[in-house]
């Protein structure tokens, strides 16, 4: 197999221009006799829905939540990226596509996220005339901040909920087209396979979790934006439902899977408390700016922080990176935190945290700054762990929060599989091995109301409307393999939940493909998983019954896609024997201990290629070439 | 501690409901009270039962999927708050609680604490939103907007759209939902051109759903997660009037 990336040829800073230019249009009469599928409707979703609905296509948009209002991307705290220089602090195009491509560790493609620092500054346009109430000065003017480790104040913010703020926008505008008629909403349904026709992406076959029934639905395109995979972890920032369900069925279909092994754990979570526990809560990583991270300089002080006096706090990142102190990227002071765990200097009860302390701030600007800065974070501390961090540190801990692989995409967002595009998180294409704060919002808007309008286009003109069959043999053949599936996880009727498979799963993979890998942990993941698996499909009970609302059932379906993919994730470490963004390997690293990339043998992108369940995948390199940044290791000494 | 829970169970929105006993053992303080559901439906799940269905996502109490009354209030004792972020330290050993989904004619019941809250995306397509095409919108800065009336904005933004507040309405009305939504746009100057017509269509969709008035109980801003203001209430209802009275027709 061939990965055609299809850049287009020019100067960086003209390729988007001169692509655009050479696409082809459907004309706007042809609009109407096109069918669009639309998989989520999280910010790429519902970004895309909108504008293609705008456009006058036909558009069905799918989500497993009640409303498109509620998929996960509303979660985001911290804010956008946007290269508007509104700050005059020498901010540019080129700037913010440089940080990007450093930050991800030169791990992807250069004319790609030049692409989206260019449509950077679109984004905020567009949201600020949807009404998305951004922060502003007196003045009236929108306000900015630096955020996670960025020289320049580029990130546009909306208190701690700019997630929800920029969903909301997209999903007005996808209420909009809702009302015209343009776009049709399938709430509480989820995608279950992909329908494949003569190697082209035509369709879904989707469960309606109330009523259980199947259906399949025919289309020109698929979209899928459904988000990372992150949840194959367990534990994670992620909401529950999140799943890869939707890429992975895309992957068994024939779609490539892109860099599964970059994940990226958050550093600034609130730390696990026990045995019950069911997901994590980030705290943005804006508290960073204000907050100095420490452990006691004696392991195992279990003395109160209010207690440990100054000359016994060991400020790690401060005197590790003395340059980036606490703000240094995400991956970095992840490891750092692990690390000081690792070595007994760990806080709490489990010992397993470090301290983000406000003491300092609160001295130096006063409460009352503090508090208007974040307050909402302060009290959602609280209330999860009764302590009150205005009088002591707050607890954290690293935690999975994004995943930077995903099913791999050319260009124009299109997969390997002629009419399967895949937008946002779902995508592996913009950020590397390790994605920078406040980049994810931009990137899943970016692709949405920016990109696919054009690209879709493309595609499109080439394929007149054609119909495809409801009885032709591969929608048959998806719709019975879906319900066989359901059939036999709901006849298992074994003696352990589905939860605990997940967690065990969790737990595996945290353990060899978390923070830190090496070959050995890997190889036992690799020889694990796969029997996880086999107990799971021998010893799994789901309660219910098919057709009806059965939460039970929807969580086995994706907790049996997870124990397929945890193993392709763990493959992918395995194989790639370099250190880079959040992707560890023990054997590859520097004499002070920091990630070794090497670029001689690694440049490349990782796509898998499925060859069954239980059997190798198939691996294919596209090489990543730089004209424009040169590779550097990374220092934030 | 030990949790004494009085579920509403209920298959199908066709089938009757009722009240199934439960007790939850070794409930830990730190547990969120979605976590203490976990716990019940593993064991429920493990007795070979159907497991207590309920709607939840983010479990950081900003998604709006959770929510069902705990002794008869939305989202539980604590104010301010999402069931999801309720924490088990808030409760104390032995206590009795009894858990019912949203009672609202227009939020139907779907299984068990789960009810059907589409009515609230009908309200948002009748007008819930500012017209502008993607790629058509001028520079970000080329209008300023006063911090004040921002940050008034944000604060009818803020709503997460779960249903509280109509579940504690004597008249399961949804006035504080539709109205965080029109004000949100209607505080804007990107909202003044369909500011009028918004308010209506949005109030008369509202109605015909069937959620009920606004006679001034105030439960909804009680319970509000978000804590939203009904001050955004009267100011819908200054907006109905003039509507109504023809200001924006021509």
């Amino acid at each position: 197999m061939e990965l055609n990336a299809k850049i287009p040829e020019g100067p960086l800073e003209q390729k988007w221009d001169r692509h655009r230019f050479d696409m082809r249009l459907v004309n706007p009469a042809n609009k109407r006799k096109y069918q669009i599928i639309i998989v989520g409707t999280g910010l790429a979703g519902a970004s895309a829905a909108a504008s293609l609905g705008e456009l006058g296509y036909n558009i069905k948009a799918f989500c497993y939540q009640d409303s498109a209002r509620r998929a996960h991307s509303i979660a985001a705290q911290g804010g956008i990226n946007a290269a508007k220089n509104y700050q005059n602090d020498g901010d540019t195009i080129f700037r913010l596509f440089y940080d990007t491509v450093k930050g991800g560790d030169y791990r992807a493609r250069e004319a790609n996220v030049y692409r989206l620092a260019q449509v950077s500054v679109d984004i905020i346009d567009q949201c600020v005339a949807q009404g998305v109430p951004f922060a502003r000065e007196y003045g009236g003017l929108l306000g900015n901040r630096s955020f996670g480790g960025a020289q320049v104040s580029r990130t546009f913010y909306a208190r701690g909920q700019t997630g929800q703020q920029l969903l909301l926008g997209a999903y007005s505008a996808l209420a909009a087209q809702v009302a015209a008629g343009k776009v049709k909403v399938y709430p509480r349904t989820e995608m279950l396979d992909l329908i494949v026709v003569d190697g082209r992406a035509r369709g879904i076959v989707t469960r309606d979790m109330v009523t259980g029934k199947l259906e399949s639905h025919l289309a020109d395109a698929v979209l899928l934006c459904t988000g990372g995979y992150g949840n194959v972890f367990y534990l994670s920032t992620n909401a529950k439902g999140c799943n890869v369900t939707a890429t992975w069925r895309a992957h068994k279909r024939g779609a490539v899977f892109a860099n599964p092994c970059f994940t990226q754990i958050h550093p600034t979570c609130i730390p696990v408390s026990g045995d019950y526990q069911s997901k994590l809560t980030l705290m943005s990583e804006s508290l960073r700016n204000d907050g100095r991270i420490w452990v006691p300089k004696k392991p195992g002080d279990a003395r109160h922080p209010n207690d440990i006096p100054e000359s016994e706090r060991d400020y790690y990142l401060e005197r590790r990176y003395p340059s980036f102190g606490n703000l240094v990227p995400r991956d970095v002071a992840s490891r750092a935190a692990k690390k000081a765990c690792d070595e007994g200097y760990g806080v709490g009860e489990s010992r397993y945290g470090v301290y983000l302390d406000f003491g300092a701030s609160i001295q130096r600007l006063g409460e009352a700054s503090i508090r208007e800065r974040y307050g909402n974070l302060f009290h959602m501390y609280d209330k999860i762990t009764g302590e009150n961090p205005y009088r002591q540190p707050m607890r954290i801990y690293p935690a999975v929060h994004y995943t930077m692989g995903g099913l791999w995409v050319d260009y124009n967002l299109m997969s390997n599989l002629d009419g399967l595009f895949v937008l946002g998180e779902a995508n592996f294409s913009d950020h590397g091995a390790n994605r920078l704060g406040a980049s994810a919002l931009m990137q899943g808007l970016a692709d949405g109301y920016f990109v696919i309008p054009y690209t879709i286009g493309d595609f499109l003109a080439k394929h007149p409307p054609s119909p495809v069959a409801a009885d032709h043999p591969s929608v048959k053949d998806a719709e019975r393999g879906v319900r066989e599936r359901s059939e036999k996880l709901l006849a298992i009727d074994g003696k352990r939940t589905v939860d605990s498979f997940h967690r065990e799963l969790g737990i595996l993979v945290w353990d060899n493909c978390g923070m830190a890998r090496n070959e050995a942990g890997l190889k036992d993941a690799l020889k694990r998983i796969p029997e996880l698996r086999d107990e799971f499909w021998k010893n799994v009970r789901v309660a219910g019954a098919a057709e009806s609302l059965n939460q039970s059932l929807e969580k086995a379906g994706r907790v049996a896609d997870f124990l397929e993919f945890g193993e392709l994730m763990c493959r992918d470490a395995l194989t790639r024997t370099e250190s880079c963004g959040g992707h560890f390997r023990e054997e590859s690293q520097t004499e002070e201990g920091e990630a070794k990339r090497d670029d001689e043998n690694f440049c490349f992108v990782s796509a898998w290629e499925f060859q069954g369940v239980g059997k190798e995948p198939a691996l294919h390199k596209e090489p990543l070439e730089f004209e424009y940044v040169s590779l550097t290791q990374r220092s934030y000494k | 501690m030990k949790i004494k829970l009085n579920v509403w169970r209920q298959p199908s929105s066709e089938a009757s409901g009722r009240f199934e006993p439960h007790t939850v053992e070794n409930v830990s303080q730190h547990m969120s009270f979605l976590e203490m559901l976990d716990v019940l439906n593993e064991q429920l799940v493990l007795e070979g039962k159907d497991p207590v269905a309920f709607d939840h996502d983010c479990r950081e109490g900003i998604c709006g999927s959770c929510g069902f009354t705990i002794n008869g209030i939305a989202h539980g004792p604590e104010a301010g708050t999402t069931v999801c972020q309720l924490h088990m330290r808030k409760f104390k050993d032995g206590d009795e609680l009894w858990l019912e989904p949203w009672r609202a004619a227009a939020f139907p019941v779907l299984r068990d604490l789960i009810v059907d809250r589409t009515g609230f995306d009908s309200i948002v397509e009748a007008g819930g939103y500012i017209s502008v095409r993607t790629g058509s919108a001028p520079d970000a800065n080329s209008i300023p907007i006063s911090k004040e009336s921002s940050d008034s904005a944000f604060d009818a933004a803020a709503c997460i759209g779960c249903g509280a507040c109509v579940a504690a309405c004597p008249n399961a009305s949804a006035m504080l939902f539709t109205s965080a939504k029109a004000s949100h746009l209607g505080l804007l100057p990107q909202g003044q051109p369909e500011r009028w017509r918004r308010t209506q269509s949005m109030v008369e969709v509202m109605e015909e759903i069937g959620f009920g008035h606004c006679t001034n109980h105030r439960e909804c801003e009680a319970v509000c997660p978000k804590e939203i203001s009904v001050d955004f209430i009267a100011r819908l209802n200054r907006d109905y009037i003039q509507a109504s009275l023809g200001r924006g027709s021509k």
